[in-house]
């Protein structure tokens, strides 16, 4: 890596910074954009295939409706204009990973256009322009064999794996977004973030950047400070996390500023991202392989969603992220930190479905972000699949309310359920976990710890009750976990009054 | 008058990955412009009221279902190609020199 690098602050006092980002948005349809074959992720190599996605010889493309659908709610929640007519396009290259030699997509009629989406960043309210959203489909996926790290360049031929090729995308191009100066990187990030609500909201894509089905291609440009023009750009592609966009700007500010600021000229080029440390390096330069020849796809016929059907969708329009977290943030008595947490782990709308069923939003949020989401992080699951449904967690609180059980019985309840044991109680039941509800045992207990520890029982009389909890662990001890603390310090207590 | 540049024509068929060589351009690229002029003599036929269309037929909305389609097995999809290799489509070295 030999590329100069000006320190950040350095880099905000000289250029103003031009950013563009491009969202690539895998649709969850069950079948591909052009042709019936499953849009699923993971099967195993070239099964989901057919002549049309493979771009054989006379295979004829049918639009699949549920895509032109969510594009279109996925335009109106961008608050875009929708296309009364639009066509789509040819997009000609030559690359393996596009077996019919060009990709469909849309040129200069998208089906989304002139929309906005206001983006939170660090309280303030910054409004990212859109310019439009288009349907095209995804390509295959190449792997590289030969060379030093699996990547293409060195490899000595490739193997590529069409299953992909041809899944609905929607892409999302912003304006040029000026005037975000030194929070520039924060900006693209809380971007990203936005659009990624935005499309769970919708419930129109996995929505999972670690797997690819939301993908960003992050163009940056410097111009010189208050100079008002725009400078040569770089599009650094497929940053695929929101750290990683952050990261990629803030690289590719300093290295625009080295360049020009030793009066050398940016390329024109895309860049790739480098997980590792956060540096891009070169792809290919942008020359003639941007010439692609669109012309409008002659085997589809031109898409024209009546108004009718645009204000149906318009109706089923989930509440906007930001205003419903805001929302319940305001409701639950969320803390800031607590909210950002819930937020980020994708727990709301687990923890309120479980406050529906009438747990307290404070011990929801307690079981979903602090215990069952360090499970579906250890299990590598959405928390959504940790295999306990908001009902179950609602139940497992009514029986620590009960006090039939505490806290560190339900984490074991939990594991039962998660193991298939069976209901709350079942699990309870086989496994013996309920609290001892009888004084009788747990005042044995009591008896047998005091003997054990007599000066113990001697400070307690004295006045110092901390001293208790000697005693009181040693009850825990003896039962198991399975005595209700509060209760054993009660009669312990009493005993020594 | 349509024109096309044997310039352009090279540009084309580099873009077209058709390789052509000097005689060949020289050959091609008045003929290309025989058929431009041609086609062009359809502009001064329609007037602005006929928009340019891409499509023979005035449908629009033709719409499939999201339904899964049994499509082919993997054994199907690699039978033409020349080389396979782990049930994947094995393609020469996408980065030649040039690039």
């Amino acid at each position: 890596m030999s590329d100069t690098l000006v320190p950040f602050d350095e880099v905000v006092a000289a250029y103003d910074p031009a950013l563009g980002l491009e969202i690539h948005v895998e649709l969850n349809t069950n079948t591909k954009m052009f042709c019936g074959c499953p849009a699923t992720f993971g099967g195993e190599p070239n099964t989901q295939v057919c002549p049309t996605c493979l771009g054989l010889p006379g295979a004829m493309p049918v639009v699949n409706g549920k895509a032109v659908e969510s594009a279109i709610r996925i335009g109106l929640a961008l608050n875009c204009e929708i296309a009364e007519w639009c066509r789509f396009a040819r997009k000609n290259y030559f690359y393996p990973d596009m077996p019919k030699n060009f990709q469909t997509s849309q040129y200069d009629e998208p089906i989304a256009f002139e929309g906005y989406l206001d983006v939170d960043v660090e309280g303030e309210t910054f409004r990212v322009e859109i310019e439009r959203a288009h349907m095209e489909e995804d390509t295959g996926k190449s792997s590289h064999v030969g060379g030093t790290d699996g990547r293409i360049h060195g490899a000595d031929y490739s193997l590529v794996d069409y299953n992909r090729a041809g899944i609905p995308l929607i892409e999302i191009v912003t304006k040029p977004i000026l005037g975000a100066g030194e929070k520039a990187p924060l900006v693209a990030k809380a971007y990203v973030s936005a659009i990624r609500d935005l499309i769970v909201a919708l419930g129109v894509s996995d929505a999972r950047m670690d797997q690819g089905s939301i993908r960003a291609d992050v163009n940056l440009s410097l111009a010189p400070k208050g100079s008002g023009v725009l400078g040569t750009r770089s599009e650094t592609k497929n940053v695929n996390s929101l750290r990683s966009v952050e990261r990629a700007v803030r690289y590719e500010m300093s290295r625009h500023a080295g360049i020009l600021s030793a009066g050398g000229s940016v390329l024109q080029e895309t860049r790739h991202f480098h997980e590792n440390d956060g540096s891009t390096s070169s792809g290919r330069e942008k020359s003639d392989a941007e010439d692609y020849r669109y012309f409008p796809e002659p085997d589809l016929v031109p898409v024209a969603p009546s108004r009718e059907w645009v204000e149906e969708l318009r109706a089923t329009l989930p509440e906007n992220p930001a205003t419903r977290r805001a929302r319940l943030q305001e409701e639950y008595g969320f803390s800031d930190l607590e909210m950002r947490d819930v937020w980020a782990s994708g727990a709301l709308p687990l923890i309120e479905a479980t406050v529906a069923a009438g747990t307290s939003p404070q011990s929801a949020r307690k079981w979903w972000v602090a215990d069952l989401l360090r499970r579906a992080n250890d299990a590598g699951v959405e928390l959504a699949e940790v295999g306990v449904t908001p009902a179950q967690v609602a139940e497992v609180q009514a029986l620590v309310d009960a006090k039939t059980i505490n806290d560190k019985l339900a984490r074991q309840v939990f594991d039962g359920l998660i193991a298939g044991e069976g209901s709350a109680a079942d699990v309870i039941e086989k496994r013996g976990l309920a609290l001892v509800s009888d004084d009788g045992p747990l005042i044995a207990a009591i008896d047998d710890a005091l003997a054990a520890q007599p000066d113990i029982a001697e400070k307690i009389r004295g006045g110092n009750h901390a001293a208790a909890g000697a005693v009181i662990g040693a009850v825990m001890k003896a039962t198991r976990g399975q005595a209700d603390a509060a209760r054993v310090r009660e009669l312990i207590l009493e005993k020594l009054a | 008058m349509a024109q096309i540049s044997r310039d352009e024509v090279a540009h084309l068929a580099d873009l077209a990955r058709i390789d052509l060589d000097d005689a060949e351009l020289d050959h091609l690229a008045p003929q290309l412009n025989v058929i431009l002029e041609a086609v062009a003599s359809i502009s001064g036929v329609a007037g602005d009221d006929v928009p340019p269309t891409s499509h023979p037929i005035p449908l629009t909305n033709v719409f499939r279902e999201d339904v899964v389609v049994p499509g082919l097995t993997a054994e199907q999809a690699l039978s033409g190609a020349p080389e396979a290799e782990e049930q994947r489509f094995r393609v020469p070295r996408i980065l030649g020199d040039e690039q």
